[in-house]
């Protein structure tokens, strides 16, 4: 049922950097096969050569300090959403990685490759994007950060040159009296629309702007210009209505099988006044 | 390269078996005979070909035969045992309670719903409905039986609780 391809099980990240420079384009990084596998098995993507990661011992942890989560490149989303840290420290990412897909595709996939894929009907990128989280990449010639708002550049599209690697997702932790919310809606098993919040609030207005990150309904994920909001009545249903708009007005939807242009345009105001009503819920 | 030789525990038998890097974890298991996983949707969607690679359930029609080596794999065959001197193989509870609550039609699904349940109840062996819900709805099932498998599920919950 797939076409001939050679796998290259890679024991150190070098080896694995090395293995992308001799290869290019004809080798993908391949870790949980849940997106991969399948873009070969629906030909629209044939690479001769799969680098496997997942003998890479260092990839495989989950790390936390004081003020950061630390996801090595082969967590699955299974890993992530068992994981005490995460659950203690980010609950709102722990229950978003609960929910991703459908529980074998939790089991088997990773939250690296579902970034490095880029496939935009995706849960984890907004929240990331709305926390700041950054990927560290590495290939032979060293290794860099980047935010994952500048990882994902549109459909399928990332700014990983051919021969990096994702080794880890490093997401800040918000402070003690940020609220952090994700909702998300859908028919299928991707999401049709995931926006998140992230604000704090302080006698009932938000104390500077609050975050709004919209996914899934676009080409990427795109955040909300709220400078406007800044110290806003968060309890306000204008305020929400206010932010739905801004929302709307920031995303470019395109029809798919999740819906018209019209019908995402409805998504994302309704979506985006839920979570403030999340972020509202929350106790800070 | 290209082919290798992998050992694997497949229902709890030993096994070595030579295959080709492409060739997917469900091409393997029905190709040796044991044609109860089921192939559907082909895209992780419907649940149908679900087995356990070390105890975690995953769609077999996306994942590479290559990954069962070192590890143990078990597919609905592998559920029933059959006792020393028996010829007769004696139901695991899930079996048994998808039987006695009907919680099947034309039964396509069925394989891979006991084997996620099975998934299920080994990490929380008293599952409430939502639970049972949330874990099961990668699985498909057409005939609308949902109610009824969400019934058994919590019946083979009590049977295997009541057995230990």
């Amino acid at each position: 049922m797939l076409r001939r391809f050679d796998v290259h099980r890679a024991t150190s990240v070098k080896e694995a950097a090395q293995l992308r420079q001799r290869f290019g384009e004809d080798a993908a990084v391949y870790a949980g096969g849940t997106e991969i596998l399948l873009a070969m098995k629906l030909g629209v993507a044939r690479w001769p050569h799969l680098i496997d990661v997942k003998r890479i011992k260092s990839l495989n942890h989950i790390s936390a300090t004081k003020d950061m989560l630390r996801i090595g490149a082969t967590a699955t989303h299974w890993d992530i959403e068992r994981d005490p840290q995460v659950a203690r420290m980010l609950p709102a990412f722990a229950r978003l990685e609960a929910n991703v897909a459908n529980v074998r595709v939790r089991a088997a996939g990773t939250l690296a490759g579902n970034l490095a894929f880029a496939e935009p009907h995706a849960d984890p990128p907004a929240l990331l994007v709305a926390l700041g989280a950054r990927v560290v990449l590495e290939s032979a010639a060293g290794s860099r950060t980047l935010p994952v708002a500048e990882l994902i550049t549109g459909m399928y599209q990332t700014a990983m040159a051919a021969d990096e690697i994702i080794v880890a997702i490093e997401i800040p932790l918000p402070a003690e009296d940020v609220r952090v919310a994700y909702v998300k809606f859908q028919i299928l098993e991707r999401p049709s629309i995931g926006v998140a919040a992230v604000a704090t609030v302080r006698d009932g207005r938000f104390v500077g702007a609050p975050t709004v990150v919209v996914g899934a309904v676009d080409e990427m994920v795109r955040s909300v210009p709220t400078a406007q909001f800044a110290g806003a009545d968060a309890r306000d249903a204008g305020t929400h209505e206010a932010l739905a708009e801004a929302a709307r007005s920031a995303v470019e939807p395109t029809a798919d099988l999740a819906g018209s242009v019209e019908y995402k345009l409805q998504l994302v105001g309704v979506f985006t006044q839920r979570a403030c009503a999340s972020l509202m819920a929350e106790a800070s | 390269m290209g082919q290798r030789r992998i050992h694997l525990r497949l229902n709890g038998v030993d096994r070595q078996l030579t295959v080709e890097d492409q060739i997917l974890l469900i091409e393997l298991v029905r190709g040796l005979g044991l044609v109860g996983t089921k192939l559907s949707c082909d895209m992780q969607v419907c649940g149908t070909c679900t087995v356990l690679l070390d105890g975690r359930p995953v769609s077999s029609c996306t994942t590479l035969a290559i990954e069962a080596d070192g590890r143990s794999v078990v597919t609905i065959e592998g559920l029933a045992d059959l006792a020393p001197g028996s010829e007769v193989p004696r139901l695991h509870p899930l079996q048994q309670a998808f039987i006695n609550r009907f919680a099947f039609q034309c039964g396509y699904c069925t394989p891979g719903m006991i084997i996620a349940a099975k998934a299920l109840l080994d990490e929380h062996p008293r599952p409430d409905p939502a639970a049972v819900r949330h874990w099961m709805e990668g699985n498909i099932c057409r005939c609308t039986g949902y109610e009824s498998i969400v019934e058994a599920i919590g019946d083979a919950a009590e049977l295997i609780g009541g057995a230990r």
